[in-house]
């Protein structure tokens, strides 16, 4: 069961270095599209006893980070009709190389976290503070529109991660109202980044700055 | 009601929506406050008393901001606004669901749900500042209330921890609270601290703030300065709670106090030599969040004056966003180079602009005056003489650099190069900020004694240790 947990979260880590180097967004969009339903699987193999609210939040989870919001941001994309992420403000490689380093301070990080006993040997907190703190890089040194939604969905897998540890603690209702405010972020974002591209013909969020001190 | 008015299709019935709604909560508050028992209540859903003065001033502050709005959509009949009347009617809605809320689960996706509601509303304008404006509030705030998210997490886990069973029920966890695992409980009030003072709008996570509510139609902006804030202040309110019965209140001080005192530097600092009047309402409600976690950081003798400060900052907030609206749309721009002379272009708007500045910084006979003083007062009594004296200081500074732009605005004559809108007061954008500043002034005069004794209430449920 541990075994299966920690290969999904590896995979999930990897990815995430995955995100960080890559220029195309309509590949980053398809790997944290993945990441988004990989993650929507480990329920499943957290809970010993399966109960509907279990399956159903699963499903919930996959349907709407592996489908839903894709294709949203897809075609928001095709839209604005770009292809690539450029001239971010850390260069692809050395955000590889910070990605790195946040994971590797999160892994040794979480060692000294006071735990509790059963959560020691899974990687669920390692691979939760690590997605955040990528989710952060990529918020921070990008600059369209649709990458920086694209850390803002890392942050919040990241989030969803901890959020495994507590997972009787948080009622269906609430699981599905985190899940719906998700979605409809993304929906409200992707029709302002609609509106930024048909305004500034970019999406380049350099352009928005006009209003400062 | 929100799917009654996108069915609507009359561009100039619509918005009648609005005061119909208000009047139907307003009165179910009323109702819900005076009559306690006849409610039914679960652990997910109860109106504890913090939550009460909270919905009391949402309600009343959009039952007058609807009749604006109803004047100011007509102003506007040239553009659709249907998605303006669906978002401000859920937004009530939300917001209510904030103050009802018992379940710290459950009163997240309400404030997420603020957010995404508000978003369109600040957007209504439909230029690239607009936009802007927009894109900012939605990623700063998203971003902000995720990391809450993740702080509600720790808090939970901090039960798991400590081998009980883990739970969200705000009951609950305040039962549990003196046991939970401290490390845990830190790490989360320190990440809820920075995501429910991001939709605050406390500093340094102030940046959307001016920008939004720059851009922003005034009546948003009343709604986004006494509403969304006040929510976000009660969930903090909530999460303080947690700690103080925890016995971490010297910990969770520490961080309010400078917060709040760094706010309200931090405003100071940018309202001196502002030159856009609605901007620097913005570094004003910065200003006054710092205030309000400043009174609870002082905590015990501060808290009467830091919830009266809720209602009062709330109420003066709507009063100058509606008279700043109007007096924006009959110059046609906010940079006081081009506005002077508001007094005599629209006395109406041009008076309460003024009086609202006068309440805001604190003087009297106006309600901030009081719940201000009560903060001072509980400051004093708590032996915390630097805090007070900073927090006077600093209320100069702010009295100064916002009277230098006020001033400018609504004295002198008004240029003749004006080619705007013949825009005057009518009774629909007037009348609602009129009332709102007469309710300030009597805060300031009298308390009536159902408010105080709510108040009260509050605070000594929020001192009480199960």
């Amino acid at each position: 069961m541990t075994d299966a947990l920690n290969a999904i979260l590896v995979i999930v880590l990897v990815m995430n270095l995955f995100v960080l180097g890559t220029s195309r967004i309509l590949a980053v969009i398809n790997t944290v599209a993945t990441q988004g339903a990989l993650l929507g699987v480990i329920p499943l193999l957290v809970h010993t006893h399966l109960t509907i609210s279990v399956v159903l939040t699963s499903v919930a989870a996959i349907v709407l980070k592996g489908v839903v919001i894709p294709s949203i941001m897809i075609r928001a994309l095709r839209d604005a009709e770009i292809k690539r992420e450029v001239e971010p403000l850390i260069g692809l490689l050395p955000s590889i190389m910070l990605g790195a380093l946040a994971t590797a301070f999160a892994l040794l990080f979480a060692g000294e976290l006071p735990l509790a006993g059963e959560h020691q040997s899974a990687l669920l907190v390692p691979t939760s503070i690590a997605s955040v703190l990528v989710g952060f890089i990529i918020l921070t040194s990008r600059f369209k529109a649709l990458s920086q939604v694209i850390g803002y969905l890392v942050l919040e897998n990241g989030i969803f991660i901890f959020g495994m540890l507590l997972i009787d603690a948080m009622p269906l209702l609430v699981e599905m109202g985190v899940l719906l405010d998700l979605f409809v972020g993304i929906f409200v974002i992707c029709i302002i980044v609609n509106h930024i591209n048909r305004a500034f013909s970019s999406l380049d969020t350099r352009l928005l700055a006009s209003l400062k001190e | 009601m929100a799917f009654v008015a996108l069915a609507i299709p009359s561009n100039r019935y619509r918005p009648l929506l609005l005061p119909i709604t208000a009047i139907a909560h307003t009165s179910m508050t009323v109702f819900a406050l005076t009559r306690p028992d006849l409610l039914t209540t679960n652990e997910w859903l109860m109106l504890d008393p913090p939550g009460r003065i909270v919905l009391l001033l949402v309600s009343t502050l959009f039952l007058l901001c609807s009749f604006y709005t109803v004047g100011y959509l007509k102003i506007k009949v040239d553009r659709s606004n249907r998605a303006f009347t669906a978002c401000l009617l859920s937004f009530i809605g939300v917001v209510s669901l904030v103050t009802w809320s018992h379940h710290l689960g459950l009163m997240w996706v309400a404030i997420e749900a603020t957010t995404l509601v508000t978003a369109p509303l600040i957007y209504f304008n439909q230029n690239q500042r607009s936009i802007e404006a927009t894109w900012k509030y939605l990623l700063i705030g998203s971003v902000g209330i995720a990391l809450a998210l993740l702080g509600t997490f720790f808090i939970a886990y901090a039960s798991l921890h400590e081998g009980l069973e883990s739970t969200l029920t705000f009951d609950d966890v305040l039962r549990i609270a003196p046991k939970l695992s401290k490390p845990w409980l830190h790490a989360g009030f320190i990440l809820l601290l920075v995501g429910y003072g991001t939709k605050m709008g406390l500093a340094p996570m102030h940046t959307w703030k001016p920008d939004a509510y720059g851009e922003a139609p005034g009546v948003v902006g009343a709604l986004l300065a006494g509403g969304v804030t006040s929510c976000a202040f009660l969930a903090l309110l909530r999460f303080y709670h947690i700690c103080h019965v925890a016995g971490d209140s010297d910990f969770t001080a520490k961080l309010l106090l400078f917060l709040g005192i760094f706010s309200m530097a931090l405003a100071g600092v940018f309202m001196v030599g502002q030159r856009d009047f609605k901007r620097m309402l913005a570094y004003s409600s910065v200003e006054h969040m710092g205030i309000l976690v400043l009174g609870l950081g002082i905590g015990g003798p501060a808290l009467f004056g830091t919830m009266l400060h809720v209602i009062t900052n709330g109420l003066t907030k709507g009063v100058l966003f509606l008279s700043a609206g109007n007096i924006h749309r009959s110059f046609g721009s906010k940079s006081t180079d081009q506005v002077r002379g508001a007094l005599r272009r629209l006395p109406l708007s041009g008076t309460l602009f003024l009086a609202g500045f006068l309440a805001i910084t604190g003087s009297p006979p106006f309600g901030p005056f009081i719940s201000e003083f009560a903060i001072l007062n509980g400051a004093f009594a708590a032996d915390r003489f630097v805090v007070a004296g900073l927090f006077l200081f600093l209320l100069l500074v702010v009295f100064i650099g916002m009277g230098a732009t006020v001033l400018h605005v609504v004295q002198g004559r008004a240029g003749p190069a004006e080619n705007q809108v013949p825009y005057r007061d009518g009774f629909l954008t007037a009348a609602p900020a009129l009332v709102c500043m007469l309710l300030v002034l009597m805060l300031g005069l009298y308390i009536p004694p159902p408010l105080r004794r709510l108040i009260e209430d509050a605070v000594l449920y929020l001192e009480a240790k199960p």
